[in-house]
């Protein structure tokens, strides 16, 4: 191949038509006060592990929304649910359930989580 | 009530008595477009519209990237209409797109800060002793054929229509971003509706592609192109754009800007060399003609002569398909009758 000294880029972009989002559905139903979520970061900003690690809750949850499970199991095991997310959360989602639960999804799909 | 509304779209476009200002690259690029445009206003049309040979840089592609900074071009910029003055005219046509939003621009800043003109027509006069008036009318080409479609359409000898098949041809039309995005009333239809390309090709009879991604930036972006490193953001925008044009299957794509033209057509043979994909089921690629162009091969004007030749993908299955007669062996031709050396074949873009 020629090399043209740079690269094309992937896009970024998500086609919904192309990516399964069974998953997120299932987190839904197990989690449903996830619905509330409106994405302040207040989560983020508050965590103990995002002081040690490069660990974001809200990160997580946004690719979770979107489909994009790649590596968010490996990420979500940074959490000690510690619970101080679901203290701040101003829409009283239950963080604590929603992090045990995609850990359950992402590790074995076929299983159920519990609220 | 709805005509109404709609009237806010149209754009005021002089008559007659144009002062032509030729673009930089258009010249390289598309060797036979502005001869062509000239032709079909002078010839045509019967329009006075007059080509000057002293004119130069409006700076756009210097300004955009931020080489040169915004008083030498408001200077460049007034030293154009100053020649224009000169000459008698009043109603400016430029060739190019980042031309037309240039002066577009230089004039609204002229307007809003009258000290800045001031301050122009100072620089200017201590420059090179010249004096400018702000042009009455800017119509960028496309708007003039635009305005003329119906009258060109009474001339040409040709439609939009596949020989073959008798269907109308899926057209494709990109418009260039600094068309109707920086002033959007300086566009027929504005940004949200432009509609000077898409009314030529359903003048003429072909079928306009909208597709998702229709207004999408073809991804030159100047700085995207010019820093080899950049060029990544400027091919994956094209490819964007290609994957989301493919299911329509086009017979080809019309665009009224230089950059647009250029790229939507070189990057087909880049992302056929890298990864080894083309954007139509052959494999030739989807051919990208100028506005003029596509006005000049209906009107029956020679392909070559119009510069088809030049382009990355080759335009003979487009040709076929409109039934437009063509000389292989005068493809590579040059203007004095000597014949020019091939050019090489890419290996994963048929030609």
């Amino acid at each position: 191949m020629i090399d043209f000294g740079f690269a094309i880029k992937q896009t970024r972009q998500e086609n919904l038509d192309k990516v399964s989002l069974e998953k997120y559905h299932k987190l839904l139903d197990l989690t449903p006060s996830f619905k509330r979520c409106f994405q302040c970061g207040n989560c983020s900003a508050t965590c103990s592990a995002r002081q040690f690690t490069d660990f974001s809750i809200r990160r997580v949850h946004t690719s979770f929304r979107r489909g994009e499970y790649d590596g968010l199991a490996e990420e979500l095991r940074k959490c000690m649910l510690c619970g101080k997310c679901t203290l701040v959360c101003p829409r009283g989602v239950n963080l604590r359930s929603l992090i045990m639960n995609m850990r359950e999804i992402l590790d074995e799909p076929q299983k159920s989580g519990k609220q | 009530m709805a005509n109404r509304y709609w009237n806010e779209y149209q754009k005021n476009i002089a008559d007659d008595h144009y002062y032509y200002e030729r673009s930089c690259i258009r010249q390289t690029f598309f060797p036979g477009s502005e001869t062509a445009f000239l032709k079909m206003m002078q010839d045509e049309l019967g329009k006075d519209i007059f080509d000057d040979f002293r004119l130069h840089t409006c700076t756009g592609i210097g300004y955009h990237t931020d080489v040169v900074p915004l008083e030498t071009t408001m200077t460049v910029v007034a030293r154009i209409f100053s020649l224009m003055k000169e000459r008698g005219y009043e109603n400016l046509v430029p060739s190019c797109i980042t031309s037309f939003g240039v002066f577009t621009e230089m004039c609204h800043m002229w307007q809003e800060h009258p000290e800045l003109l001031e301050q122009t027509r100072e620089n200017l006069y201590k420059a090179c002793k010249r004096e400018f008036d702000m042009p009455k009318n800017i119509a960028h080409p496309s708007d003039l054929i635009f305005k003329y479609r119906f009258e060109l359409a009474e001339k040409m000898k040709y439609r939009l229509v596949n020989r073959f098949t008798g269907k109308p041809l899926n057209v494709v039309e990109h418009i260039g971003c600094h068309y109707a995005k920086l002033f959007p009333d300086k566009g027929v239809g504005k940004a949200e509706f432009p509609y000077v390309l898409a009314g030529m090709i359903e003048a003429w009879g072909g079928h306009v592609v909208d597709y998702p991604e229709r207004r999408h930036c073809c991804g030159f972006g100047f700085r995207q192109y010019l820093v080899q490193e950049n060029r990544g953001y400027s091919v994956s925008n094209t490819k964007k754009k290609l994957e989301s044009m493919e299911p329509y299957e086009p017979d080809f794509i019309v665009s009224n800007c230089p950059g647009c033209s250029m790229f939507l057509d070189r990057w087909q043979y880049t992302i056929a060399e890298m990864e080894h994909k083309t954007y139509d089921r052959e494999g030739y690629g989807i051919p990208v003609l100028t506005y003029e162009e596509m006005a000049g091969l209906l009107l029956g004007y020679d392909p070559w002569e119009l510069g088809l030749q030049i382009h990355q993908v080759q335009s003979e299955r487009l040709l076929d398909k409109i039934g437009i007669p063509y000389d292989p062996k005068q493809k590579y031709n040059s203007a004095s009758g000597k014949i020019l050396r091939a050019p090489e074949k890419p290996e994963n873009l048929l030609v």
